[in-house]
C-alpha cells in the first residue's frame, strides 16, 4: 500500500499535495483498492467554491459509489479532464496521472486536520 | 444460529492470490483478486478458475426421487437422462421463486440439485418436506467443493488434466470421472455465459484440482476470478440473480422464464394452480434490459421513470459492461416495456435505452 511522504492525507483516504496557494487533492492506493476498478468520476466545477470536510463529487466503480469530498477551503481552479474518457487512471496512478482536481486555497485559511504519512498509514492499518 | 462465518477449502489460495475477500452468504470469498474488469476479460477471451464451494449440493435418491422432484419444482427432473442437466426452480405455492437451481441427474435414482448459498437450507427443508416418504434427501454440501474453469479454451485447458472427453460432452451433461486424477463429477454448466465446466469433489481434492488446472495455462498460470466478475459477466448474460431478479414476490413469468414451468408434466407440483393462473393472466411486470447512455450506472433499487417522468419501475441489477463499454441493467416494469425510459441515478435522471436480453451472446 503506497503512502508518499511528500504529501498529506484525510480520514476519507484522499492525499493533497500543497504547493503555494493550491492545492492537488486525489484518492489514495488504500481507496482504489477498495474501490475496484473506477468508472466514473464527478469532480465539481472549475470556478466552485468547496469546503473542508463536505462532499463535492462521487467516485464510481463497479460494484460501488463513494463521495469525494474537499480537505481544504476554496475554488476550483483545475480539473483533470482526463479521467472523464479514462477513470481507470485513479486506479493506474492515484497519486500521478490520475489526480483529480486542484484548489486555490482560501485567503487566510490554512489546511488543517490533514494527516501525515504516518497517521494515514497507520490509519489504513487499523481499518483492517 | 450461528454467526460465524465459513471458510471455503481454497481460503489459503486465495490468501496467496492476494484475494479482496468479503463475506457472501455466510461465506468467506474472493470478491476480487486484482481487477475485475480483467477477471471478467479473462473468461470472455480465455479462460479462468472460480471458487464456488459455498454453494449447495443436496442429494434427492431413491427409486421415487425423479417423481418426488417432479412434485417439488416447477420442471420435470424425471424426464432427465442419466448423465443430463436442467435449470429450474423451487416455487412457493402462491408461485413465488423461493430458488433457482440446477438440477443434474448422476444415476437412474440419484438427482443432484444446486442451490444458491443463501438459499441452501431453505431449499434443504423444502425437499425433505416435499419429497416426504418419495425420496431420500441429503445435503452434501459440507462434504462438496466446487472449482469452476469457464471461459473459451477452459474446454481445452482441463482436458490436459482429466480422463473425461469434455470435449465431446454436450453443453449441460454431467459425467462421473477424476480431474488430477482425483474423483469428480464434471459438468458443461456455468453462470458466465460462456462454455465451461463446474467440477464437483471432495472439499480435500479442490486445492490440488484448482493448482492442476492453473498449471494448464502455461508460464503466468491460469487467472482466477472472483465475484466481483462472477456478477458482471451473469449480467451481461442476460442471467438472473436470486436476490435481484428472483424472489418470493415474483413468479418465472415475470423473470421471463415461463419456459421452466413445466404445466404439461401429469400430476400435482407445488405451485401448479397459482402459476397456471399466471400463465393464463399474464405476468404482472415484465423485466427489461436496459443500456445506460453515460458512464454513470443504474444500481440495484434506482427507480425507473417513464417518458413522462412517472415511476414504472425498479433497476434489479446493474453494472459497467466491460464487453459493451458501457452500463447494463434489468429492470422490472409494470405495463408497457418500449421505453424510452429514464433512471433516476442519485438525484439526476440518466436516458436509457432498452435492449433484449442477453447483453452478450457467445454465438453471435
Amino acid at each position: 500500500m503506497s503512502v508518499p511522504a511528500e504529501l498529506r492525507y484525510t480520514q476519507e483516504h484522499e492525499w493533497v499535495s500543497i504547493e503555494a496557494d493550491t492545492a492537488t487533492i486525489g484518492i489514495t492506493d488504500y481507496a482504489t483498492q477498495a474501490l475496484g476498478d473506477v468508472v466514473y468520476v464527478s469532480l465539481p466545477e472549475v470556478g466552485v467554491a468547496v469546503t473542508a470536510g463536505e462532499p463535492c463529487g462521487e467516485v464510481e466503480s463497479t460494484k460501488s459509489v463513494s463521495e469525494l469530498y474537499s480537505p481544504v477551503d476554496g475554488e476550483v481552479v483545475e480539473v483533470n479532464e482526463e479521467l472523464d474518457d479514462d477513470p481507470g487512471l485513479i486506479n493506474a496512478e492515484p497519486y500521478g496521472l490520475g489526480w483529480m482536481f486542484r484548489v486555490r486555497v482560501a485567503d487566510g485559511t490554512t489546511a488543517t486536520g490533514l494527516l501525515s504519512p504516518t497517521e494515514y498509514d497507520a490509519l489504513t492499518k487499523s481499518a483492517g | 444460529m450461528t454467526s460465524t462465518v465459513r471458510d471455503t477449502p481454497l481460503r489459503t489460495v486465495h490468501e496467496r492470490l492476494g484475494a479482496t475477500m468479503t463475506e457472501f452468504a455466510g461465506w468467506l470469498m474472493p470478491l476480487r483478486y486484482g481487477s475485475e474488469t480483467a477477471e471478467h476479460n479473462a473468461v470472455r477471451t480465455n479462460a479462468a478458475l472460480f471458487d464456488l464451494s459455498h454453494m449447495g449440493e443436496i442429494a434427492v435418491t431413491g427409486p421415487g426421487a425423479g417423481a418426488a422432484l417432479d412434485y417439488a419444482l416447477c420442471g420435470w427432473p424425471s424426464r432427465l437422462a442419466v448423465g443430463r442437466a436442467r435449470y429450474t426452480m423451487l416455487c412457493a405455492p402462491d408461485g413465488g421463486i423461493l430458488d433457482d437451481l440446477i438440477v443434474y441427474r448422476q444415476a437412474d435414482e440419484r438427482f443432484l440439485v444446486v442451490a444458491n448459498a443463501a438459499n441452501t437450507s431453505v431449499v434443504l427443508a423444502e425437499l425433505t418436506e416435499r419429497c416426504s416418504g418419495g425420496a431420500v434427501i441429503a445435503d452434501e454440501s459440507a462434504v462438496t467443493g466446487l472449482v469452476s474453469i469457464q471461459g473459451p479454451n477452459g474446454c481445452g485447458f482441463l482436458s490436459t488434466v482429466t480422463d473425461l472427453p469434455v470435449d465431446s460432452m454436450q453443453y449441460y451433461a454431467g459425467a462421473y470421472g477424476t480431474v488430477a486424477g482425483r474423483p469428480a463429477w464434471v459438468a458443461r454448466t456455468g453462470y458466465t455465459g460462456e462454455d465451461g465446466f463446474e467440477i464437483f469433489c471432495a472439499p480435500a481434492d479442490c486445492e490440488p484440482i484448482w493448482d492442476a488446472l492453473t498449471a494448464t495455462g502455461g508460464a503466468g498460470g491460469l487467472p482466477a476470478a472472483g465475484l466481483a466478475a462472477r456478477d458482471t459477466l451473469r449480467l451481461e448474460a442476460g442471467m438472473p440473480l436470486y436476490g435481484n431478479e428472483l424472489g418470493p414476490d415474483v413468479t418465472p413469468y415475470e423473470a421471463g422464464l415461463g419456459r421452466v414451468v413445466r404445466l404439461d408434466k401429469p400430476g400435482d407440483f407445488v405451485g401448479r394452480e397459482a402459476l397456471a393462473a399466471r400463465a393464463a393472466e399474464g405476468p404482472r411486470a415484465t423485466l427489461i434490459g436496459l443500456l445506460g447512455n453515460s458512464r454513470r450506472v443504474p444500481r440495484h433499487g434506482y427507480a425507473v421513470l417513464s417518458a413522462a417522468g412517472d415511476r414504472v419501475g425498479a433497476v434489479t441489477s446493474g453494472a459497467p459492461s466491460p464487453t459493451l463499454g458501457r452500463p447494463i441493467a434489468m429492470a422490472y416494469v409494470e405495463g408497457e416495456a418500449g421505453g424510452p425510459f429514464g433512471i433516476d441515478i442519485r438525484g439526476k435522471t440518466e436516458p436509457a435505452e432498452v435492449t433484449g436480453l442477453p447483453f452478450y451472446d457467445r454465438r453471435k
